[in-house]
């Protein structure tokens, strides 16, 4: 019998000392958004082009404000730890971090934006 | 101090072409990044949208005309087939993170699936706008 489980047995190898955290937590977020992004589609989908009024009473309720909010938090943070993994892969050195780093500032924009948005529609 | 040996290390991609063919199951794990990053335009045009809902009707008015314009359109449709994909993908990967699927008839069939089942789900999400 084996008594160390393979997550134990990835943890802190590979060069960064952190992949199986990230990993795990692609696997997380991704199994979130595979239950939110289906109902998102529809709900967003129907309230665009559908005129101002209609948008603007859409988003206005509880649960397509509270679900865009969520899709966009989650989505964005899945986002920016694949983004992460493509430059890690692509790209060395100097341009590397900053492209790091650009990305990352790029996800929390929309968060930031998103929100601040929702916020103002809904209340 | 810091100054470390710097060795040329080989960057990705440059495994292919070179030293190995291309199969469809290198594709189709490849196209999951490109449309996972490629959704940084839509979510672009989505937070813009909601930014110009809450500033009102005029600045909703100009942004809605962009993003269901023609280019627009086929910004938001695109992103729809690459949702899609990203998501069959991803679930493609939860199947391969459990240990499964990894018998290669059974991953290329995944890989069709992510491929077909991208487009029949973009139509039918089509479809229910619609109705």
């Amino acid at each position: 019998m084996r008594y160390l489980t393979d997550r134990k047995r990835a943890v802190g190898k590979g060069s960064a000392h952190a992949g199986a955290e990230h990993h795990w937590f692609m696997i997380v977020s991704s199994v979130a958004l595979a239950f939110m992004l289906p109902v998102w589609l529809i709900v967003f989908g129907r309230a665009l082009g559908s005129g101002y009024d209609a948008a603007l009473a859409t988003m206005s309720r509880p649960f397509p404000a509270i679900l865009t909010a969520l899709v966009l938090i989650v989505g964005m943070v899945h986002f920016q730890k694949g983004a992460q993994t493509m430059l890690e892969d692509y790209v060395g050195g100097t341009p590397r971090k900053l492209l790091v780093m650009a990305f990352n500032a790029f996800g929390y924009l929309m968060i930031a934006c998103g929100i601040f948005a929702l916020v103002k529609i809904a209340l | 101090m810091a100054e470390a040996k710097r060795i040329e290390r080989p960057l990705s991609p440059f495994m292919f072409v070179k030293y190995y063919r291309l199969q469809l199951t290198a594709v189709t794990s490849v196209m999951i990044r490109i449309t996972g990053n490629a959704l940084m335009v839509a979510t672009l045009l989505v937070v813009w949208w909601l930014l110009a809902l809450a500033a009102g009707p005029e600045a909703f008015e100009t942004a809605e005309w962009w993003i269901t314009s023609w280019v627009g359109n086929l910004v938001m449709f695109g992103s729809l087939w690459a949702v899609w994909y990203h998501y069959l993908g991803g679930l493609r990967h939860l199947v391969f993170d459990a240990g499964k699927g990894l018998e290669l008839e059974t991953a290329e069939k995944l890989g069709w699936g992510c491929v077909y089942g991208s487009v029949v789900l973009t139509v039918l999400t089509v479809i229910i706008y619609w109705i």
